[in-house]
């Protein structure tokens, strides 16, 4: 008998894979810097405020008239939880269903592999000599973390945005700065300068008027809609149960990409399954209402594997992991992965509300991307811009309390400040001057006699106090006294008074 | 009732007036109250921050002496602040968990169970909406986000506050919009703490108030030291100072 048969070989355990830098994850600056420069931008600041408090406004309104809000979002949570749970078996139940349809489904371990299974799926589509230079692509956030375009690009495949906003995001050679509205940090004369300068064949006689800036889109979309013999795009849910993939939009634009090509090609995280054809039900009324402050979102487009003669005959899906499975290894942090993408904490939130999206560094911005970002690219410590995601937030809850699926962000945010901590702990051997004076603060506290003396100590700082107020400290405390005052400390504290007054000592 | 104060750390050290007034406003209303000497912080700067393991104690901490207090009669405790009883009641028992203590989670609960913050403490334990004060000013009131978000006090600071005899009491435009405090988060995003700082200042201008009254010292401190940085003649008084009327100091 030999040694392999008398035990079960189990695997080594490995590190679960992170999104490959390739990706769109991870920025260039620490958030504190990145949003000190969105500040200064005055026009930045306006336009997303103005933006920002429409969509608020809308969804607030929208919310108000379901009378089982709270009892959708219970549902919406318990739906993606047992997903969550479920989750190799229902993505192989998905994988059945879609391929029993006609349908090809492929697996992808991280951005790279995604990148490489689309850009062959797309040259396989042509010949050679009729080579696919083109593609159309619907909106999508997981083409955007894998940064897809860049990968077609490098491919000599041209992707053309048809989303107005990311289609104005790409003329412009920008980056999206929202999920949802990934141009909200453009106001309309902004958007007709980047048509002027970049749009091909465009009127030069445009206007800044809402609906001539559609027109001149569409009259240029419509040319390249029907010039496309491949789409890319992602999708809102895949059902397990059918194996049916769904994108829902408000332009129509994604609807013509989904059925007019030969070709169509999915990239889909492995989390957004449902399992049940029903469960849609439940998604189809939080989603619009989150996210674009619509009761029904105009264009629902569900396609189950290929219809012969009817829409694109040639349909694969790529299901990408890019960090999802070592995001649903930690307990806490898993939440985060019942996201439906619906942007609703970005527009509530008084953090990306004043710094914009750019400031994150990822592409998923906001109070979601801070929980999302760090789980699925990694925090590496030391001067990596991902560890300052979780800190991006004041705590102040409202993105909790608009979440259609529930998802503790405040509580994800500590929880991965928490796993920054741990992580620098084990890195680093000297500690962080923080790391100090938390542990300082920590053991003075942990004894009322030391943390009186900690208080009668505090006295001296009304030294420091001109006319009742203190106005300059010493870093850390400067980064306070920058712009706030401080007041002096009491003559007497709280348990000095209470000791004086019942006649016990403190 | 005889009702153990949780002073918090913040206002023993930098905000007596709103602990004492605590005190002043529950004895007046006919209560007792202790103040349990071996309380110091319930730890929720270091787990914000992260530093969970840093926490542990303080929380087991906590909970020994706020226990020890109802074992020894008291029927709840109080804390001039929501952000602080946010912590014992959403924080503690999972922090315990985490580290694998259940038999502390367990008495954690029990302590959070029976804490209140002191608009929830008067209107839903004690049933008083109307405490007998009087305070002549024209005041603006700002619900602190985790009072708002966390506990969900709703309106019941306000509907004290409108019980108040002579008050011109005047609503803050946005209100629901954070001050850009966040414990830490005020000095690792100085710029962002002081862009929302700003528009919560804007908003406070606009009610032409005396005063800027809220239940949480450490959002008072925040907007105080903006108030008092711009040279603005708006003071920020807690509520507890309100609501124990003019003239309480006169009790000490």
């Amino acid at each position: 008998m030999t040694r392999a048969a008398s035990s079960t070989f189990l695997g080594m355990p490995v590190a679960l894979p992170l999104a490959g830098e390739r990706g769109t994850l991870r920025g260039e600056h620490p958030f504190p810097e990145a949003a000190r420069a969105a500040l200064a931008n005055g026009q930045l600041r306006r336009n997303l405020g103005h933006a920002t408090r429409t969509i608020r406004g809308k969804r607030a309104a929208v919310v108000a008239e379901v009378p089982d809000w709270e009892e959708l979002r219970d549902a919406g949570a318990a739906v993606k939880d047992d997903v969550l749970a479920r989750l190799p078996e229902l993505l192989e139940q998905f994988e059945a269903a879609f391929t029993a349809r006609g349908g090809h489904v492929h697996w992808a371990r991280d951005a790279d592999e995604a990148n490489r299974i689309v850009t062959e799926l797309i040259t396989a589509a042509g010949s050679e000599d009729d080579l696919v230079r083109q593609v159309v692509k619907v909106k999508s956030m997981a083409t955007q973390e894998i940064g897809l375009n860049e990968a077609l690009a490098e491919a000599g495949i041209a992707a053309v945005e048809t989303d107005l906003a990311e289609l104005i995001v790409q003329l412009a050679d920008d980056k999206p700065s929202h999920i949802l509205v990934p141009a909200i940090h453009r106001n309309r004369a902004e958007i007709r300068r980047i048509f002027l300068e970049h749009m091909p064949g465009v009127d030069p006689a445009l206007t800044e008027e809402p609906r001539v800036l559609a027109m001149a889109a569409r009259a240029y979309l419509r040319r390249t809609f029907l010039a496309a013999r491949v789409a890319i795009s992602g999708a809102n849910f895949g059902v397990a149960e059918t194996g049916t993939l769904a994108v829902v939009e408000s332009e129509g634009n994604g609807r013509m990409c989904l059925t007019l090509p030969q070709t169509l090609i999915t990239v889909m995280g492995i989390e957004k399954l449902v399992p049940t054809w029903r469960d849609l039900e439940v998604f189809l009324q939080l989603l619009p209402r989150s996210s674009t402050g619509e009761r029904m979102n105009p264009y629902t487009s569900l396609w189950t594997g290929v219809v012969p003669g009817d829409g694109p005959q040639d349909v694969h899906v790529v299901l990408l992991d890019n960090g999802r499975t070592a995001a649903l290894a930690d307990r806490v942090g898993r939440a985060a992965l019942r996201c439906i993408r619906c942007s609703a904490c970005l527009n509530v939130c008084p953090v990306y509300e004043r710094t914009g999206g750019h400031a994150y560094g990822s592409v998923y911005p906001g109070p979601i991307g801070a929980v999302l970002t760090p789980q699925l690219a990694g925090m590496h410590g030391d001067d990596d811009p991902v560890d300052t995601l979780p800190y991006a937030s004041s705590l102040c809850g409202a993105c909790y309390e608009v979440c259609p699926v529930k998802i503790d962000i405040p509580a994800l945010l500590v929880h991965l400040r928490a796993r920054h901590v741990e992580g620098e702990r084990a890195r680093r051997r000297l500690p962080t001057p923080e790391r100090m004076a938390m542990a300082t603060a920590a053991w003075g506290m942990r004894s009322p006699g030391r943390f009186a003396a900690g208080e009668r100590s505090m006295r001296a700082g009304r030294l420091l106090a001109r006319g009742g107020r203190i106005r300059h400290l010493p870093p850390p405390l400067s980064a306070w006294t920058a712009s706030r005052d401080l007041p002096a400390p009491p003559q007497q504290t709280f348990r000095q008074w209470w000791a004086g007054r019942s006649g016990t000592p403190s | 009732m005889r009702i153990a104060l949780m002073a918090t750390c913040l206002a023993d050290a930098m905000f007596p007036r709103a602990a004492q007034a605590t005190v002043v406003l529950l004895e007046r209303l006919g209560h007792e109250v202790v103040f349990p000497t071996g309380q110091t912080c319930c730890g929720q700067m270091h787990v914000n921050t992260g530093y969970q393991r840093e926490a542990l104690p303080l929380v087991r901490h906590h909970v020994e002496v706020f226990e020890r207090a109802l074992e020894e009669g008291a029927g709840a405790v109080v804390a001039p602040s929501g952000s602080c009883v946010g912590s014992v009641r959403h924080q503690h028992a999972g922090l315990a968990l985490d580290a694998g203590d259940e038999a502390l989670a367990g008495r954690a609960t029990e302590v959070a169970h029976r804490t209140y913050e002191l608009s929830e403490l008067l209107v839903d334990v004690l049933g008083v909406v109307d405490v007998g004060a009087r305070y002549a000013r024209r005041v603006t009131y700002h619900p602190t986000c985790h009072s708002l978000r966390m506990l969900h006090v709703g309106d019941k600071p306000l509907r004290l506050l409108r019980a108040v005899r002579d008050i011109d009491l005047v609503e803050l435009p946005a209100a629901d919009q954070c001050c850009g405090f966040g414990g830490t988060f005020a000095l690792k995003n100085a710029d962002t703490s002081t862009a929302m700082l700003a528009d919560k200042l804007a908003a406070v201008a606009t009610t032409g108030a005396q005063v800027v009254t809220a239940g949480d010292s450490s959002c008072l401190m925040h907007i105080g030291g903006g108030l008092s940085r711009a040279g603005s003649g708006t003071r920020t008084v807690h509520l507890a100072e309100i609501l124990a009327g003019e003239g309480w100091e006169a009790s000490l």
